[in-house]
């Protein structure tokens, strides 16, 4: 998602460049705060481990690996704030020093990539845990959730600005519909890695998961017993829920943004594309009568076609990437 | 997202662009890639002109071409991307060696890919003549928060270390057997990384300790006292007017 410069217009550009660097003013703030003058030091080796994090292949489907993104993670383990200026520090640099992303493009893939993640990720998790027990088990699976759902939630973020800077007539459902299937699909390793990994930190330091701070030892000695088999199977699940369920809003014209779009003068991109003709335009299918069982199918018939092409993806560069986890080659998993 | 972050882009040279103070190098960077940002595509000449200066750059800063090409490689998603655009965009449509294009589409995609492309060769040519150590004392020049490119430096210095200990730990699991195929198998790597992040922030709080112990303040004390001449503004400043002074006039006749 290291958007190369020029992809959206120049006020996308500024206006989200000014949201950044006013959201990690503030979080640098309460970073000190959270860490006093520890703050460099920790912060930078956080950040260290966040950028490696990026290099450690997972094995995810016959062979084939993909990678941590790990915005939800530096906030659950580090807190939002300090998660938020941890990513920053991780995107701006490979910007500027190792060519990744567009200078111009620092504000949304800042915005997108770090701030997203790491407070509106931190925001689902607080939920979660409030609506499970007070356990260690519950903090492992709300970091499961939290991560699995902010990776779709950056790309409806990108989606969002897409409406209001695209700098091509692409109707924002195509986009949208896009974006979100293949990261809800990135989604499910994320969740997986990002669970057992806050699991493993909560059994060795429980004391810095910030996420898990409001626990005591009591409370936490319940050792994690879900296998990473569970959270595959239920990642699936809910990436199928999703798109049986999001499919029945998806449905005939101006949905809540697109309408939002109108009123505010971005008509044209709801504007009928070239797939109008396609069989699943508008995400109905053709030739099944009852509407929203016909938009079931198509939204499954879409998380299928996600899969199939993202596993022929994984297959085609299967080969090339095994061995070492610092290989040098770009992560399958990672492609937007 | 870059998994190819291994090592840094930086291109041992002498170049004057090399020698460039690397405040200058940088807000020259950023001033051109915005002038370019702000180039209307319905002016492609522009683009034109502004790739020539850029390419100028390059062969000023004598980076090898294979280097350069490489290094562009990291946007070829987005390129695809661009190149998808013209047959999904809406509006009027256009035929092009037979196959029906939109015509906002192709100008659409062609302002995301020269603008990528020379966004990329921008940042090329700023990486590859320039330190990292340079470019975080530049940023911190053009007034940047100290902190953020103190966490920066820190980063830098130990994400090789890190990613070293990653490598071993990897190593080790791989000499016992552990070769997974499915993402069900992943829990020992997912160990390994929580592992790994203790073992990392425990040395961020050993490394601090050590940093009190010699008198560290909160700032690194700056070594390189050289400031830029005039000169070297100038000289920095050159691609940017041009870009910039292409970008009013494409603006003010289209």
């Amino acid at each position: 998602m290291h958007a190369p410069d020029g992809f959206l217009n120049a006020g996308t550009a500024a206006t989200t460049g000014m949201i950044s660097a006013g959201v990690i003013g503030v979080s640098l703030r309460q970073a000190r705060e959270q860490l006093g003058e520890k703050q460099v030091p920790l912060a930078g080796v956080s950040a260290a481990f966040i950028f490696a994090a990026q290099m450690f292949n997972f094995p995810v489907a016959a062979g084939t690996t993909g990678h941590l993104l790990g915005g939800a993670l530096a906030a659950i383990l580090l807190g939002p704030a300090v998660g938020a200026v941890v990513v920053t520090v991780v995107v701006a640099t490979q910007a500027l020093i190792f060519a990744d992303g567009g200078l111009t493009a620092l504000g949304y893939n800042v915005l997108n990539m770090a701030i997203v993640p790491a407070y509106g990720g931190y925001a689902i998790f607080l939920g979660l845990r409030r609506l499970l027990p007070r356990n260690g088990t519950s903090v492992v699976v709300a970091s499961g959730l939290t991560a699995g759902l902010s990776v779709p939630l950056a790309a409806t973020m990108f989606s969002i600005e897409w409406l209001f800077g695209a700098t091509a007539p692409v109707p924002f459902d195509t986009v949208f519909g896009s974006m979100v299937g293949i990261h809800l699909l990135i989604g499910i390793g994320e969740g997986v890695l990002t669970a057992l990994a806050v699991g493993a930190v909560l059994a060795a330091r429980p004391d810095l998961v910030t996420g898990a701070r409001d626990l005591d030892a009591v409370q936490l000695s319940d050792r994690p017993a879900i296998g990473a088999r569970a959270f595959v199977i239920g990642g699936l699940l809910t990436a199928v829920v999703f798109a049986t369920v999001v499919s029945q809003f998806a449905a005939p014209d101006p949905d809540g943004l697109v309408k939002v779009a109108t009123e505010a003068g971005f008509a044209d991109s709801a504007q009928d594309h070239a797939f109008g003709s396609s069989l699943f335009a508008g995400y109905a299918t053709a030739g099944i009568s009852n509407e929203p069982v016909s938009l079931a199918v198509a939204g499954l018939a879409g998380v299928g076609i996600t899969a199939a092409v993202g596993f022929g993806v994984f297959a085609a560069v299967r080969d090339r990437r095994r061995a070492l986890p610092s290989s040098t080659s770009s992560s399958p998993a990672s492609v937007g | 997202m870059g998994a190819s972050h291994g090592h840094a882009l930086y291109y041992h040279g002498h170049s004057r662009i090399h020698h460039l103070a690397p405040e200058a190098k940088v807000a020259a960077a950023f001033a051109f890639v915005l002038s370019v940002a702000l180039t209307p595509p319905t002016a492609p000449w522009a683009f034109g002109i502004d790739l020539a200066v850029v390419v100028l750059v390059v062969v000023a800063a004598r980076l090898p071409v294979r280097f350069v090409l490489a290094r562009m490689t990291i946007i070829a998603p987005f390129i695809a991307f661009a190149l998808l655009i013209p047959f999904v965009a809406s509006g009027p449509e256009t035929r092009v060696l037979g196959l029906s294009m939109s015509r906002e589409g192709i100008v659409g995609a062609f302002n995301i890919l020269v603008k990528a492309v020379n966004g990329i060769l921008v940042s090329v040519v700023l990486t590859g003549t320039t330190e990292q150590d340079q470019i975080l004392k530049g940023l911190e020049r053009l007034h940047v928060p100290v902190v953020l490119t103190g966490i920066a430096a820190f980063m830098l210095r130990y994400v090789s270390l890190i990613t070293s200990e990653m490598g071993r730990m990897r190593i080790a699991m791989t000499a016992r057997g552990y070769d997974p195929r499915w993402l069900w198998q992943a829990r020992p790597i997912a160990n390994a990384s929580g592992a790994l992040f203790v073992r990392s922030f425990e040395r961020g709080e050993r490394v601090h300790a050590a940093m009190l112990s010699r008198g560290y303040t909160g700032t690194m004390p700056d070594q390189q006292p050289h400031r830029p001449g005039g000169t070297d503004w100038l000289l920095a400043g050159l691609p940017p007017v041009v870009a910039g002074v292409t970008a009013a006039i494409a603006l003010v006749v289209t």
